[in-house]
């Protein structure tokens, strides 16, 4: 057992729309809330908890682009100046008949590249173990862990709060 | 607070609260296979066996053991292949174009459409692979490798390398679009798994899920992630069918040479797309008692797809009559003549019945709101698009400019064999994917529970 442990305080949800009441006044009381994790996506909780918009559409856009521009340099030089070859009297070099691959490469590159990202940015690996807070949180619960070193509230102050806000239960969880 | 929509029906009926879904839609992957099951893949398997050693006798023996001869080049092969890949669009119309129209009733079907979507694309892919005729040569003809005719590069001018491109990344970007949806529902199974003290399938289901955890930051990016890729895969769904189309119409073959095959081609792939769908789901949702998930309202809701899918192929169809006799270039005009009225009118005219008329019959609620008639209509839509790729394909090129060329296609043994290959395959996958993993998307059934399901709070 490792001996720096870290102690949690975990508030149960039953209702989506009580979290997100209750995140505000959570953090209204000045309780930093370490994550929530919910069994399905919960519209505007990450704005409540004030994360800022995700950056993978930017991923998306950098991958779709590489795509288009090696899709377009590969025809281009293959076809143009590595062996040019008369294909039905058009030119060695014409876009029209390259834009169906380029389509498909920028595609690829963009979906296949962003989903990368999205692995690597979220730590998501199959031999990952995650920390689970509360089992039944990929059931029916929402669940809100709260660090307590990261907070300057008593542990008793913050199971207050937490009850006041709604959670129908209030747990400890030591890793 | 509670927003129950007056205007539309429930999504999800009996009552269900989150926890039930949970456990509706887990218990099938937890529990034993049924009887019916082992006897469903048992046939599934036989098909795939007897399409196995037909595969092997063609790969061995070459494509002369198909019926082709020098006037009829494409037939069953090409026909399959394009009813397979029509087939797959339903599922990324479920799940990318109603994901960007915000259709909730989407979220009970689309897990198991994608699902579809990517077995009929790999059922799609054997034939053009089979008909290359040596395998093991393709990859340099059809991929643009470095090899040692000087690199002498595939054609990118030429529409059937284009098929390989569009199919190739349609193929990936579903196949990844589908597992990004199953993430979080492994992980559900997974962490039942633990309360349930089985670890070996708790460690198995965690590695599928790759440790998700559900936090808000990761369901931010993920929802971000499954937008973006729905986002792409709608042009990509719709350019897929396009360039199958362009196989076709880039062509001078009278009858095959027209520009409203690209619109023609993707309501077509839908048509048969929503049907398959529609056979396949009646049965799942009856095998796995998902009523109150896949509703009358949902079935209802694909014929109404149906109709108007089908309504386009129709006026497709008619449209091209017209053009022909309008034009009066007699290639085309006996072209289509000879669809209607020559050695194959018979097929012509059940792909008529099939697909313009049979249809027609869900504008009455009682036949689109009736589970049996559904079903026997999706099958005879899938029929009548069958022959029309074959009508498409094979009475063009059976009779072309020169009449001293004309001849008659005869399907052998070892066609229908590498058909039945196909459902062999694409069922055996589909009843795999049917047991051990979750049909339904728990994660986004379970978000539109509140809102659509006919419990009071």
């Amino acid at each position: 057992m490792n001996n720096t442990t870290e102690n949690y305080l975990v508030g149960i949800f039953d209702d989506e729309d009580i979290l997100l009441h209750s995140v505000e006044g959570i953090r209204e009381k000045g309780v930093k809330i370490h994550e929530v994790y919910t069994p399905f996506p919960v519209h505007g909780l990450d704005e409540v908890l004030g994360y800022t918009r995700s950056r993978l559409p930017i991923a998306a856009f950098l991958f779709g682009i590489t795509g288009t521009i090696l899709a377009l340099t590969m025809q281009i030089w293959m076809l143009g100046f590595d062996w040019p070859m008369i294909i039905g009297g058009k030119n060695y070099v014409s876009l029209p008949p390259f834009i169906p691959v380029t389509f498909e490469l920028t595609v690829l590159l963009s979906a296949l590249g962003m989903v990368a990202t999205f692995f690597i940015v979220s730590d998501m690996k199959p031999y990952k173990k995650p920390r689970s807070y509360d089992i039944r949180s990929t059931d029916d619960k929402h669940v809100m862990a709260i660090d307590l070193a990261a907070n300057k509230l008593s542990k008793d102050d913050i199971s207050r709060i937490l009850k006041d806000n709604g959670a129908s239960e209030v747990n400890e969880k030591n890793f | 607070m509670q927003a129950t929509s007056t205007l539309r029906e429930s999504l999800i009926t009996g009552g269900k609260t989150v926890r039930d879904v949970s456990e509706d839609i887990s218990r099938q992957v937890e529990g034993k296979p049924t009887r019916l099951w082992w006897m469903a893949m048992g046939i599934s398997l036989v098909f795939l066996m007897f399409g196995v050693y037909c595969l092997t006798t063609v790969l061995w023996e070459g494509i002369g053991m198909w019926g082709l001869n020098k006037t009829v080049g494409w037939a069953w092969d090409i026909t399959n292949f394009v009813w397979w890949v029509g087939i797959g669009h339903a599922g990324t119309l479920i799940s990318a174009i109603l994901l960007l129209f915000r259709q909730k009733w989407r979220m009970s079907i689309n897990r198991a459409a994608e699902a579809m979507t990517i077995f009929a694309v790999i059922c799609a892919a054997t034939f053009p692979l089979v008909h290359m005729g040596r395998l093991w040569l393709g990859f340099y003809w059809v991929l643009p490798l470095p090899n040692t005719w000087g690199s002498l590069w595939a054609n990118f001018n030429s529409p059937l390398l284009w098929d390989v491109f569009a199919i190739t990344t349609y193929f990936i970007v579903s196949l990844v679009f589908w597992y990004i949806g199953l993430i979080p529902d492994f992980a559900v199974i997974r962490d039942r798994a633990i309360r349930m003290g089985n670890n070996t399938r708790a460690t198995i289901y965690n590695a599928l899920s790759f440790g998700w955890d559900g936090a808000a930051k990761t369901w931010m990016r993920y929802e971000s992630v499954a937008l973006i890729l729905a986002g792409l895969s709608t042009p990509l769904v719709l350019s897929v069918h396009t360039i199958v189309s362009f196989d076709f119409a880039t062509s001078v073959v009278p009858g095959w040479h027209t520009t409203i095959f690209p619109p023609y081609f993707v309501a077509g792939a839908i048509f048969s797309g929503f049907a398959m769908v529609l056979t396949l789901l009646i049965v799942t949702r009856k095998v796995f008692k998902l009523e109150d998930y896949i509703t009358i309202y949902h079935i209802e809701l694909m014929n109404i797809v149906i109709i108007i899918t089908g309504s386009i192929v129709g006026i497709a169809y008619i449209t091209e009559f017209f053009v022909a006799w309008y034009a009066q270039v007699p290639a085309e005009y006996y072209a289509f003549y000879n669809r209607a009225t020559g050695p194959y009118w018979w097929a012509y005219w059940s792909m008529m019945t099939c697909n313009v008329i049979s249809p027609q019959l869900f504008w009455f609620k009682k036949i689109r709101t009736n589970i049996v008639s559904t079903f026997v209509l999706s099958i005879i839509v899938n029929i009548g698009m069958w022959f029309e790729r074959f009508v498409i394909i094979v009475t063009s090129i059976h009779r072309d400019y020169l009449p001293s060329s004309w001849a008659m296609f005869y399907p052998t043994m070892y066609d229908v064999g590498e058909y039945l290959l196909t459902f062999g395959f694409f069922f055996t996958a589909f009843f795999l994917f049917a047991k051990f993993f979750p049909v339904i998307n728990m994660a986004e059934v379970k978000s539109i529970i509140k809102s659509t399901s006919e419990r009071k709070h």
